[in-house]
């Protein structure tokens, strides 16, 4: 049959049918999809995890039982379960066990770029990597087998344009009726890695590399595609559709085995062409690989190391490589530049919880003479922290966008769990600032917490903002510990925020309205003169996911003296209408935020009378 | 079978996706090969969406090349304007009369063009810009939603399938309390572009 599916959906139905057992995953842009279509499946549990380091660790532990268990997670997840990664390919496994690392070429929704292909090696783990979504669906039974035929996890590579395009897939397979039956068996020497277990299946991953490096020569889903022999064309991923689009005529070589990749093939595809070009995105990687085999390539020369490709980039590295003859097609360049358009930024949503506490922060916040003619309500402002403004370390979530216009609200942002390290960093470095760490539940959960251990250990006075919007929002609301929800949306037990700081040891939590402005601003301004650790948790629902709508507000343009102290919460829903602020009732969620009726200082804003 | 290149440009929350989603099913169904290649950005915030759809023979690339769009489809005026480049010299652009005004317009240096701003954008590309009606017919049928299937009814006149194998797909995509508003904004899109290509204000 037939079927239109995004490279995730493939991800998650070839695993379905190579009779996966557990999935877990963390969301991450553009990994979160692959979870999301298991969980309805029937017969395998799905979990959304603490963090990527959890959801490895639990996906090893179902391998160790015999079952097949399919981890996923962003590239950046990687990094946080390279721990286990490197843990599970010392031991093996029982039951297939694959983990899908979705790279983000180009940022489109990510603090970094990085090449994953590189982790293979370095793990001395298989990798395989599709370029569409057919090759996706049928990978995932070919990862499943290579895993346990070799003993050994495996790795599938995908990127934002595999996993987010749709292609059509001859979905040809079913899932099978004889699963694997969990059962755990007693083996010191493959589970235990003491120092002379680890030595002895150190030799076993050699061992499985030499076995693989042989195998790969044959594999089936490898194309070699000889055509025209005055040029040839080695890629991977999604840059072998760019090739075949730009280099029409050429002869192909499209490799789905990233580690090992099979030399020999790679020899022989050489020997039939004249000349060998690479195109891959990101790294080297593949012309690093060709080039050990002693043969004389063309790469980065042509193509971009940074960023995403696309068929232009291609083709125009290409011609200005000689490789290509500049093509009259091209007219298009000759055409006018560009005209300067006003951009379409991401905003925080109308109603959305973080803006209250975030505009409360740049008011608190680093002291900049330029915005500071801008304050509306300068007044309030602490003289103390205006002098010495306030650091506010961020973390990664929706709250991120507050570092953009018109909030400016943010000072630091790096990775997951990052801001409280930071700040406690920042505060043992003698820093004469305040500084306020602020981070949203599901990062809290998922790495925040370690950080807050190690203020409350160490004597730090860090202020943790915590943004508790109960849910996991940039991704596209799913369940953490914190939400009570489970990844297949029944009941579950909850962790409780407060409960938890408490727990470690912060004697200063406090839980606040997000919506409430004034309670915010005077609750940091407390907090962060005190010397002991606190936590401030601003609660509000995500309105995305609440829908609550209540009776939107209106200004009142009488009274409205165009001071536009309410478009400095860069709510979407607020704009200027003949000189005057005005309130879009569709947007506006009502009486559940009305943050903006705080800020005027003519009062003017108000719910709107039926 | 032609290779067909349809870029559909607009604004998170406008319904780019579901267009062209079923426009690469429907394709799919009727034989062609299809990919298709959204770029979301963090649109539920509010950000741009563009979403490439490629029917061909054998289509390689999910992401159409600058300068191959066959049929630019604006869902908002701006961003059409954003994305004019794309067109193919003498493609069909279809831009419906809608305006979304982006916050970072207010204050700026940078004003919202006009639409004869976002025409004269357009021409610089083809002559073949259309502006289609679509707030109109949304308040007839009694559904503003139905923006983006006022967008698909209008381009199907240019592709060469007929209008029961839209309508068909369209169907089973939408809870039923919308089918039908649905398929009547599909229609009036539809006669809308005849009526223009009568007109000879378009040619195919």
């Amino acid at each position: 049959m037939k079927r239109l599916l995004s490279g995730n959906e493939a991800i998650a139905l070839g695993a379905y049918h190579a009779g996966v057992a557990v999935a877990t995953a963390y969301p991450g842009t553009p990994s979160t999809e692959i979870l999301e279509n298991i969980v309805g499946m029937e017969g395998v549990y799905a979990e959304w995890s603490t963090n990527e380091k959890v959801a490895l660790e639990v996906g090893l532990g179902a391998a160790y039982g015999g079952v097949r268990a399919l981890v996923s997670m962003k590239h950046v997840g990687l990094n946080v379960a390279a721990d286990p990664l490197f843990a599970a390919s010392t031991t093996g496994i029982v039951g297939g066990l694959v983990i899908v690392s979705c790279d983000d070429p180009g940022e489109h929704s990510s603090q970094g770029e990085q090449d994953n292909r590189h982790f293979a090696r370095v793990a001395k783990v298989p990798m395989l990597e599709p370029t569409d979504s057919q090759d996706a669906y049928d990978l995932m039974e070919w990862a499943f087998n290579i895993s346990e035929e070799f003993d050994t996890p495996v790795l599938l590579r995908s990127t934002t344009r595999i996993s987010h395009c749709k292609t059509v897939v001859d979905v040809n397979k079913e899932r099978k009726v004889n699963m694997r039956q969990p059962c755990f068996t007693r083996s010191p020497a493959k589970f235990v890695m003491v120092p002379s277990n680890a030595r002895v299946r150190r030799h076993a991953m050699e061992e499985r590399i030499i076995k693989l490096q042989a195998y790969v020569e044959d594999f089936p889903l490898n194309k070699m595609l000889l055509a025209d022999r005055k040029l040839g064309v080695i890629s991977d991923g999604v840059a072998c559709q760019y090739a075949r689009e730009v280099f029409k005529d050429a002869s192909h070589l499209e490799l789905t085995t990233i580690y090992p990749v099979p030399a020999n093939l790679i020899r022989r595809f050489a020997q039939e062409v004249e000349r060998v070009v690479i195109v891959e995105e990101l790294d080297p990687y593949l012309e690093d690989e060709v080039r050990r085999l002693g043969i004389v390539v063309t790469g980065k020369e042509f193509i971009p190391i940074i960023g995403e490709l696309n068929p232009e980039i291609v083709e125009n590295g290409a011609i200005q490589a000689g490789i290509l003859p500049a093509s009259p097609k091209l007219s298009h360049q000759s055409r006018p530049p560009a005209p300067q358009l006003p951009p379409r930024p991401p905003l925080l949503c109308a109603g959305c919880p973080h803006i209250a506490t975030e505009f409360a922060l740049r008011r608190l916040g680093f002291y900049n003479p330029n915005l500071a003619k801008e304050l509306p309500l300068e007044r309030k402002i602490p003289a103390q922290l205006k002098k010495n403004g306030l650091i506010v370390t961020s973390d990664i979530g929706c709250y991120t966008l507050g570092a953009y216009a018109p909030l400016f609200a943010l000072d630091t942002c790096a990775c997951m769990g990052a801001s409280i390290g930071q700040a406690l960093g920042l505060e043992k470095a003698g820093v004469p600032n305040k500084i306020v760490a602020v981070i949203g539940d599901s990062t809290f959960m998922h790495s925040g917490v370690t950080g807050l251990i190690d203020v409350v250990y160490n004597q730090g006075s860090t202020t943790v903002i915590i943004l508790d919007n109960e849910t996991t929002a940039m991704t596209g609301h799913q369940g953490h510990p914190g939400t009570g929800i489970s990844a297949k949306g029944t009941k579950a037990r909850a962790v409780k925020l407060e409960a938890l700081a408490q727990g470690i040891g912060v004697n200063d939590v406090t839980v606040v309205d997000a919506f409430d402005l004034e309670l915010i601003e005077s609750t940091i301004s407390r907090c962060v003169e005190t010397d002991e650790p606190s936590v401030l948790i601003a609660r509000g629902a995500c309105p995305l996911r609440a829908k609550t709508s209540g009776t939107p507000f209106n200004v009142d343009s009488e009274k409205c003296n165009s001071c536009y102290a309410c478009l400095r919460l860069g709510c979407p829903a607020i704009s200027v209408s003949e000189d005057k602020a005005w309130i879009d009732a569709i947007l506006c969620v009502g009486s559940g935020c009305g943050v903006c009726a705080q800020v005027c200082p003519q009062e003017a804003i108000s719910e709107s009378k039926r | 079978m032609k290779d067909i290149n349809v870029l559909m440009v607009g604004v998170g929350g406008q319904g780019v996706i579901l267009a062209s989603d079923a426009m690469s099913e429907i394709g799919m169904d009727n034989g062609y090969d299809v990919k298709k290649s959204d770029t979301l950005g963090m649109a539920q915030r509010g950000g741009s969406v563009v979403s490439h759809v490629r029917w061909g023979k054998h289509v390689f690339s999910p992401l159409i090349k600058k300068g191959d769009v066959d049929f630019l489809i604006g869902f908002e005026q701006l961003e059409s304007a954003r994305w004019a480049p794309y067109l193919k010299l003498g493609g069909i652009a279809l831009v419906a009369d809608v305006v979304v005004v982006p916050v970072s317009v207010i204050g700026s240096a940078i004003p919202y063009p006009s639409w004869d701003e976002i025409k004269g954008i357009l021409t610089q590309h083809t002559d073949q810009t259309y502006l289609v009606p679509a707030t109109r017919i949304g308040l007839e049928v009694g559904n503003p939603r139905a923006l983006n299937m006022v967008m698909l009814g209008s381009l199907s006149i240019f592709l060469e399938l007929e209008a029961e194998a839209w309508i068909e797909n369209i169907r089973r995509r939408l809870p039923p309390k919308f089918v039908e508003s649905s398929i009547e904004a599909f229609m009036m899109g539809a006669d809308e572009a005849k009526a223009v290509i009568q007109a000879k204000e378009i040619k195919i």
